[in-house]
């Protein structure tokens, strides 16, 4: 399975990418797995203003809907519109290509709260 | 606890995700939904659906046991090797399971019935059938199941087994046997494709699956899991009992009004149909596609304006139509109107468009007897 060393990661199977100050958002390589095809994707707005741990998009396989929950908090910068023509990405590419939305950190101590790439792996195993 | 079929470890073999489905353990997908949903829709496809049950009517008042059980007339099972689909209702008509009947003689019908149904069904027939000279033999867990659907199951059929299939009819059978081994071989399915369904001894149903599935293989036939037989029933605008018909529904609500039979002797649920029939029902199944992006799901909540009037009963993203597609009831009241009409969907309404009939045209085998020479 493909957990990159470099990525934070959530239980409920996000990870992020952050530089310190704004941080890329997508599901992981188990999660996009486990969810099948991928056929649509509901993208945040941006500019919106969300709170770690609580559902700001809507990822969707043909048998079922998961929300997304951002890993921080924070006010979302971009969002990946290619997904909505091609949700498949995430299948395809879910660690690049496949990212979601992009977050501005309100509070970078946030990041202390998520799982590396050893304690992800003890989740999913 | 879960009850395994006798394919279980060939599904294990070939990839398959496998889950819980009403206490069986079947494969939901192999390599994936929606490229076994296309290998059906163009090529072909091999179910195991083992799960299903089977439940043997036979005795001197067969016929008028199941005329009585069920909606439809079995009048219309002219002769033996003729199939009708049906339902068996409650007192308030509504669906207890809606099955296939088959007639192997005057006085004898295999019922096939829905896996998640099947002891219930069996129960209320031993509670009906004690006026009849009959007797009931459920054969659900020494009777296996394979299906094979799509354009090319008929030269696959042709491939495997010495038969002029191209006089096997739509809703007909017959009884033969593949390799010494007694099969029913009958041409349905729940997909809208062309295809049979072949019914054969527990343990002997692996040697016709791999007999199968190795003729499919230059046809591109993939086995195919229950998710892509849900988008490919959806699609067909098949009913699923559970979801778009249930106890609480009868099939003048489900727009099957053409399953039942009014003006035959009396029936379990006749008196509420034909009350319905005269005054009109309250709620109608509607089959809609989205007009507007997103996809409808089991539960959602169907509006009117601000005013819920209705509840989405399945919906999925069209493999074939890559569009959201559905079916709900919305209370009659509201159709009449026709205003439009939205769902909600993680928290907003979106426009849907009504539609009538299969979502994707059928492509069922049309040969009929008319046409026999």
């Amino acid at each position: 399975m493909n957990i990159p060393a470099s990525l934070k990661y959530t239980s409920s199977h996000e990870w992020i990418s952050c530089d310190g100050k704004t941080g890329k958002v997508g599901i992981t390589d188990h999660a996009q797995k486990e969810l099948g095809d991928i056929v649509f994707v509901e993208l945040p707005e941006v500019g919106k203003t969300v709170s770690a741990g609580k559902a700001c998009a809507v990822v969707e396989s043909v048998k079922t809907a998961s929300d997304i929950y951002t890993p921080v908090s924070g006010t979302i910068t971009a969002v990946n519109d290619g997904l909505t023509s091609r949700p498949e990405l995430i299948n395809e590419d879910c660690y690049t290509k496949g990212w979601i939305f992009e977050v501005k950190l309100s509070d970078p101590s946030e990041l202390n709260n998520l799982l590396d790439a050893n304690g992800y792996r003890e989740v999913v195993q | 606890m879960s009850t395994k079929t006798s394919l279980y470890e060939k599904h294990v073999q070939l990839g398959a995700k496998v889950v819980d489905f009403h206490g069986w353990e079947m494969p939901i997908q192999y390599s994936g939904i929606i490229e076994e949903h296309n290998a059906v829709r163009s090529k072909a496809g091999l179910f195991d659906l083992s799960h299903m049950g089977e439940i043997e009517v036979s005795g001197p008042q067969s016929y008028e046991f199941l005329n009585f059980l069920l909606c439809n007339n079995l009048d219309r099972l002219e002769y033996d090797g003729r199939i009708i689909y049906t339902g068996m209702l409650n007192e308030k008509g509504g669906f207890i399971d809606d099955l296939l009947v088959y007639r192997k003689q005057r006085d004898s019908f295999l019922l096939v019935v829905n896996a998640s149904n099947r002891e219930e069904d069996f129960s209320w027939m031993q509670k009906q059938a004690p006026p009849f000279d009959v007797r009931l033999n459920d054969i659900s867990m020494k009777t296996g199941l394979v299906a094979v659907q799509g354009p090319a199951s008929a030269s696959i059929m042709a491939d495997i087994l010495d038969y002029p299939f191209e006089n096997l009819y739509y809703y007909h059978f017959i009884e033969t046997a593949f390799k010494r081994i007694p099969v029913i071989i009958s041409r349905t399915g729940y997909t809208g494709e062309d295809g049979f369904e072949l019914y054969a001894d527990w343990d002997k149903l692996g040697i016709i699956w791999d007999a199968l599935y190795s003729a499919g293989q230059k046809y591109g036939l993939l086995p195919i899991g229950l998710g892509a037989r849900d988008t490919l029933r959806l699609e067909a605008r098949y009913p699923l009992h559970g979801n778009d018909i249930s106890p609480d529904v009868t099939p003048l609500e489900a727009g099957l009004g053409w399953i039942v039979d009014l003006n035959k002797p009396d029936f379990i649920g006749k008196k509420v149909l034909s009350s319905q029939k005269k005054n009109g029902v309250a709620k109608k199944l509607i089959g809609f596609t989205m007009a507007e992006r997103g996809i409808p799901r089991h539960g959602y909540t169907i509006f009117s304006g601000d005013s819920a009037v209705g509840e989405v009963t399945s919906g999925t993203m069209s493999p074939s139509l890559s569009t959201g597609i559905g079916m709900g009831y919305v209370s009659s009241c509201v159709l009449e109107k026709n205003e439009n009409l939205t769902v909600d969907i993680h928290r907003s309404r979106r426009c849907l468009t009504l539609h009538k009939g299969p979502f994707v045209s059928s492509n069922i085998y049309r040969k009929t007897v008319k046409e026999r020479i």
